[in-house]
């Protein structure tokens, strides 16, 4: 791809340290990475590496103690809260474990709300129905979550945070919840929607099997960066 | 997000949890009925008191001797001629007529039946000047007045209580503290008022009363009504008696030893002690509002914590501090704004239920569901819903996004 030398994601020694009365824990330890656009990475390592911790700065969703973080062409680190959510709602979609829909909303509704955030209003429902479209939940736009199956919801989850076309696709353990065989549909869509938009894809997982899937892997051990597999 | 997506959600929202929603309304609902209930039935009261008011009569200004605006040594006392003197042509061309009266409290019987009532002693000019009318016999004459005649007009509370009835009783013969009157008349019916009943009365001639009733010294007199020649001439009538009472009394300049008080001196005076009932009541039953404001913010609290995970999600997805505030306020507005919809109709339906009950039992009562009142109810409770939906709302909205997310 002609694109695989722009980066989306420089952070520099990037460092999280959580106080708790007079013990520093060091979550992160100074990460530094590169990841370029399009990539697909796995993020793997044993449970309290600092895994989900470097997903929340990555996406976002929490501020580092130290260290910069420049997310596509902007610099992030010192954000206030307010500009954080425009970012998280323009540049980042996210996919949790536990799906996270709403569950008296509809399908539909569930995946127009980051547009509803974004200030959207005229073509809210066309882009809503063709992600929808796009992840094979056609026929099931106006079901709630109740009346999905478990592959299903994710699958309405992966609309919801495409719909903005953000540059980062973050998923922390998307199959942690779903069989082996929804599953794996799941990492297929993940990386059929990957190679279609060029959506660069950040997957923390345990599974070796989705890890392999991968073009690269970072192994991370007690907040640092341990090995980094291209 | 918009305000009208914001109302849609909150509605969806309140609507997948009714019976907590409807619970939570039933607080507002109660304090805003009972507010316009009391607003309501004060606003009834005043209208009652200031229609008895003016039921007195028209155009009429009362005189009282004395002042209590100052501590005066030598008060003297109205009498039949300073009440003459206000006649004059001349002096007071505003005074259309006067009505001097002597009253008192005695004891009327008849045969065995007996009631304390008020007796009036007036003259010819008393009738046109209260405007009282006979639904039998006839009214005092001048020569009853000049020959002190042992005659009575009784009110027609009082013929009730002494002969069960109200006519065919001219002729018949009452005793007064133990005196005896003959009946020449029965008043027709004023109607009945809390504050003054108009019906309770006997009325006698001025002079009969003077020498046999209350008995006072010279002919000294307790009240005078006057009735100016027209409403706009009131406060000119007011001025011109003043004065003619100031050269009688030769009273110093500012030490007036007597008191003027027109019709609407005492509608105000009722007006000032109606609204601070209301007031009272109205702030009692503002309390219930209050409580159903905390109902509001005990809720509110609760639905944050259930939706911590909602909040946290809907963070990730971009929403800002203010979107989260919008969405949690606009729930709490809309269900104390619910409430204050079905509180006025409840409102309502007291006020009218309360006319009709003191309507049975004699007492005119007419509430009124003024539109001041539901435009207020329906700010304040919107006001208190925001104001309680603060607190909660701002909690929700200052949540960090991963702590929420990880809430279970
Ligand atoms: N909010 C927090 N407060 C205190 N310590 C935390 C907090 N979040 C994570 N940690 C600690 O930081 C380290 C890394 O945690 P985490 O990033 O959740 O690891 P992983 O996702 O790889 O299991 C762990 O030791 C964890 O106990
Ligand atoms: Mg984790």
């Amino acid at each position: 791809m002609e694109n695989d030398l722009i980066p989306v994601i420089q952070t520099h020694d990037l460092r999280k340290i959580y106080k708790i009365g007079e013990v520093e824990v060091h979550a992160l330890a100074g990460v530094s990475i590169t990841i370029n656009r399009g990539e697909v990475v796995a993020i793997m390592g044993p449970s309290g590496s600092g895994k989900s911790t470097l997903m929340n700065l990555l996406g976002c969703l929490d501020r580092p103690t130290s260290g910069r973080y420049i997310l596509d062409g902007e610099e992030v680190s010192e954000l206030d809260d307010d500009q954080l959510a425009g970012i998280r709602n323009r540049k980042v979609g996210f996919v949790f474990q536990s799906f996270n829909l709403l569950s008296r909303s509809t399908a539909l509704a569930n995946v127009e709300l980051p547009m509803r955030y974004a200030g959207v209003s005229k073509e809210r429902v066309q882009r809503a129905a063709a992600a929808l479209k796009s992840v094979g939940l056609a026929d099931r736009m106006n079901h709630k979550p109740t009346e999905l199956s478990g592959g299903q919801q994710q699958r309405v989850a992966i609309a919801r945070a495409l719909v903005n076309h953000p540059a980062i696709l973050m998923a922390d353990e998307p199959t942690g919840n779903l069989d082996s065989k929804s599953g794996k549909e799941i990492m297929d869509l993940l990386l059929s929607l990957n190679k279609e938009s060029g959506t660069t894809l950040i997957i923390v997982t345990h599974d070796p099997t989705i890890a392999a899937q991968t073009q690269r892997i970072i192994h991370l051990k007690d907040g640092l960066v341990e090995e980094d597999i291209k | 997000m918009n305000l009208g997506q914001a109302i849609i959600e909150a509605l969806e929202s309140l609507n997948s949890n009714k019976l907590r929603s409807s619970l939570t309304i039933l607080g507002i609902v109660i304090g805003v009925g009972a507010v316009i209930a009391m607003l309501a039935v004060g606003n009834g009261a005043q209208n009652t008191i200031t229609g008895s008011i003016s039921g007195i009569g028209s155009n009429l200004l009362f005189v009282m001797s004395g002042n209590s605006n100052q501590e005066l040594t030598n008060i003297e006392p109205l009498t039949m001629d300073d009440a003459n003197a206000m006649l004059d042509q001349f002096q007071a061309p505003s005074v259309e007529d006067v009505a001097p009266v002597v009253n008192g409290e005695v004891t009327v019987t008849s045969g065995s039946e007996s009631t304390a009532t008020f007796v009036y002693g007036v003259t010819t000019s008393y009738e046109s000047v209260r405007n009282y009318h006979v639904t039998e016999g006839s009214f005092i004459t001048e020569d009853q007045v000049l020959g002190k005649a042992s005659v009575v007009l009784l009110g027609p509370d009082v013929a009730k209580a002494l002969f069960d009835r109200t006519e065919g009783l001219v002729g018949e013969t009452v005793r007064i503290e133990g005196q005896p009157f003959k009946v020449i008349g029965v008043l027709e019916s004023k109607g009945g008022s809390a504050f003054v009943s108009q019906d309770d009365v006997v009325i006698v001639p001025i002079t009969t009363s003077q020498a046999r009733l209350t008995r006072r010294s010279n002919d000294r007199i307790d009240l005078i009504f006057v009735q100016s020649i027209s409403a706009d001439a009131l406060s000119q009538a007011s001025e011109e008696i003043a004065q003619i009472l100031r050269t009688r009394h030769r009273t110093k300049v500012g030490e007036d030893d007597f008191t003027i008080l027109s019709q609407q001196d005492f509608v105000e005076t009722a007006k000032t002690i109606t609204n601070v009932m209301t007031i009272f009541l109205g702030g009692i039953a503002g309390i219930s509002l209050l409580v159903g404001g905390i109902g509001i913010m005990n809720i509110m609290l609760v639905s944050v914590t259930e939706r911590t995970r909602e909040i946290g999600l809907r963070k990730a997805l971009g929403a800002r501090k203010k979107d989260i505030m919008i969405q949690f306020l606009t729930e709490s507005s809309l269900l104390s704004l619910f409430g204050g919809v079905i509180g006025i109709g409840l409102g309502w339906l007291i006020s009218f239920i309360v006319g009709r009950i003191a309507l049975s039992s004699g007492t005119p009562l007419n509430p009124v569901v003024g539109l001041d009142a539901i435009l207020l109810a329906t700010i304040f409770s919107t006001a208190v819903g925001l104001f309680f939906g603060l607190y909660p709302a701002n909690r929700a909205a200052n949540l960090e996004p991963v702590e929420a997310l990880r809430y279970e």
